[in-house]
């Protein structure tokens, strides 16, 4: 709750005082975060790391040696000068599919992080600030959805809307924002009570003033903390969906699908080079989303004396 | 106390009944289970007679006032696939299910309590570097890929651990084989809950660390272990429990895959051939039952917080 109250303090400040104390208000607080933020080495380590993953990704096209589906060498060849890291069971360039894999993997979980954040952030806004009948309704439609067991709904959605890259960014999105919904709630009930939001009432500002620019922004930052978790959520669910077969469907190929092979025996024992570096890039990419979560959580926190 | 707790119960049952009806609505929306029926050998008479014979003719609502009423009466329903009553095929798979989540809780309780605290207690020291950057591998590494790699290690490679099953086939089992075959799977488990509730138990003592009481424990000289055992870790309960709390639906889902990784022949690999072949009286069943598994945690959560720390006020 402090949390809020010192940046709404920075925020009514650059409110009250005009231009020129606004821009140091600001310049200061983006210079402590970003201080802070460097102090954990790890995360930064994790952002040049997942930069240059995430440009791989994005470049694909360009980087891959092969085209992702196409027949280019030998079934299940081991790791050579010519395949880098093998080729599959029948024929296709391992290396160039782990570039289009995390490609689609990201896009799974950045898409889905967004849907569940805008979901969450309005049903939250809706709720804390109008509170009586809304609030009891969505509080109840929340308590609903976090009493499924995740990965068994997740599950029986995929099964049932026919698995496929959308309808899992979908199915993603629309079961992860209940956790951003109850955070939003929480802050927009403090911020209510704060004499900042009540001079708008009195001011007779209008509500999506109110909600949009004036409790949304300082509410901005424990929703980009939760957002990192989420993304690491939605792409280990991702794998996990794909690996079962319920999720992104081949030819596609996804980090999770790359990883269905090593059910067969003969993939698992023989050919490790078709599943362990995927395996192991979906751990670098979510642990390094992890790691900068876990520095933007500090960095963010105007409690914090760092 | 009394009166919260019944109060909280009615919440529950309009959110739990809420559960079923959207469970029953995403059913619809996803076709008969009769297509699976179809065949070349399957004559259309016969699939409709199968039709009247499920009460798949009538509308959808009815169909879900009929499902809750034999509900009501204690009666699940019966599996299409394979004609046993639910009731009956859950209670048969509940066991082994129950031994691998309560193992792994318990397991991951014990590394991730100490590891939490000894962390917390040397902040910013070496060990505690190593404890929070091998929480976070526990939390970002997929279960399924750690099982694997697991599998290719002990049992491809080491030939030390079964890698499927419950217990070795054609033996009588015994407690021994059981074990050995839970290694596994119990770790994975466990490693992806220890890596969550190491940091989560790691932040909640370094706020008690800031406390006044303990500022206070500590100018009265009563030591560094007093202070710690004494009046840190009591008050750390309250996270711990909370932890365990948030596992259990945690466990419910990520014991599904972890069990279709090892054929652990529990409730997660009966759901998953259920969604397969859509059985749906199973799959109403299963999502029941997890609901009011996950509803009855929350509940005994927050009652044990009031027992553990009496400043929360119930209302």
């Amino acid at each position: 709750m402090a949390k809020i109250y010192s940046e709404k303090k920075t925020y009514g400040a650059r409110e009250n005082t005009g231009i020129v104390k606004k821009d140091i208000a600001n310049e200061s607080y983006s210079q402590t975060v970003l201080r802070r933020f460097r102090h954990h080495r790890l995360a930064v380590a994790s952002l040049v790391v997942l930069g240059i993953l995430g440009g791989a990704a994005l470049l694909a096209p360009v980087i891959a040696p092969y085209e992702p589906d196409a027949i280019v060498g030998p079934f299940g060849g081991a790791p050579s000068r010519e395949f880098w890291l093998g080729t599959d069971q029948i024929g296709r360039d391992v290396f160039s599919r782990l570039l289009y894999a995390m490609r689609i993997s990201l896009l799974v979980g950045v898409m889905a992080t967004l849907i569940s954040t805008v979901i969450g952030v309005v049903l939250g806004l809706v709720a804390g600030y109008f509170g009586g009948v809304a609030d009891m309704a969505i509080m109840r439609f929340t308590d609903m959805v976090m009493s499924f067991p995740y990965i068994l709904l997740v599950l029986v959605a995929a099964a049932i809307f026919k698995p496929g890259l959308w309808n899992i960014i979908l199915i993603l999105g629309f079961v992860d924002w209940p956790g951003i919904a109850r955070l939003v709630r929480g802050n927009v009930l403090n911020l209510r009570e704060t004499n900042f939001i009540k001079g708008n009432l009195v001011a007779g500002m209008p509500t999506g003033h109110i909600l949009f620019s004036e409790i949304l922004p300082n509410t901005v930052a424990p929703i980009l903390v939760y957002a990192t978790s989420v993304l690491a959520l939605s792409m280990l669910d991702e794998a996990a969906l794909s690996f079962l077969g319920q999720g992104v469907q081949l030819p596609t190929p996804s980090l999770g699908n790359m990883l269905n092979g090593a059910q067969s025996l003969t993939v698992l024992t023989k050919q490790p080079w078709l599943w362990i570096p995927a395996g192991l890039l979906i751990v670098v990419l979510v642990m390094a989303i992890n790691f900068i979560g876990d520095a933007l959580r500090d960095a963010l926190d105007p409690n914090s004396r760092r | 106390m009394g009166k919260y707790i019944i109060k909280r119960i009615l919440i529950a049952v309009p959110v739990l009944v809420g559960i079923t009806i959207i469970d029953y609505a995403i059913m619809c929306m996803a076709g008969s289970p009769l297509e699976m029926l179809q065949g070349p050998r399957v004559s259309e008479a016969a699939v409709e007679a199968k039709k009247i014979a499920l009460g798949l003719d009538k509308p959808v609502y009815v169909q879900y006032f009929v499902w809750l009423g034999q509900l009501l009466k204690g009666n699940m329903g019966y599996s299409i696939k394979s004609y046993q009553p639910v009731a009956e095929m859950i209670s048969s798979h509940l066991g082994p299910t129950l031994l691998l989540m309560g193992v792994s809780l318990l397991v991951s309780l014990l590394a991730a309590v100490p590891a939490g605290i000894y962390s917390a207690i040397h902040q910013y020291s070496k060990g505690d570097y190593a404890v929070v950057t091998f929480s976070f591998l526990g939390s970002s590494i997929p279960g399924f890929f750690l099982s694997l790699l697991l599998i290719y290690v002990f049992t491809v490679k080491l030939g030390w651990l079964p890698s499927s099953g419950m217990v070795t086939l054609g033996t009588k089992g015994g407690p021994g084989d059981v074990a050995k075959h839970m290694v596994m799977p119990v770790t994975v488990l466990a490693a992806s809950m220890a890596g969550s509730n190491i940091r989560y138990i790691r932040s909640a003592v370094l706020e008690i660390l800031q406390q006044d009481y303990l500022r206070t424990a500590r100018a009265k000289g009563i030591g560094h272990f007093k202070v710690i055992g004494k009046h840190a870790l009591r008050n750390a309960l309250v996270p711990i429990v909370t932890v365990i709390g948030m596992e259990i639906p945690m466990l419910f889902g990520g014991a599904v895959i972890i069990e279709q990784v090892f054929s652990w022949p529990g409730l997660g690999l009966m759901t998953m051939s259920a969604i397969t072949s859509r059985d749906y009286p199973v799959i109403m069943g299963v999502c029941l039952l997890s609901a009011v598994v996950v509803l009855l945690a929350n509940l005994v959560t927050d009652i044990l917080y009031a027992l553990v720390d009496p400043t929360i006020q119930l209302d």
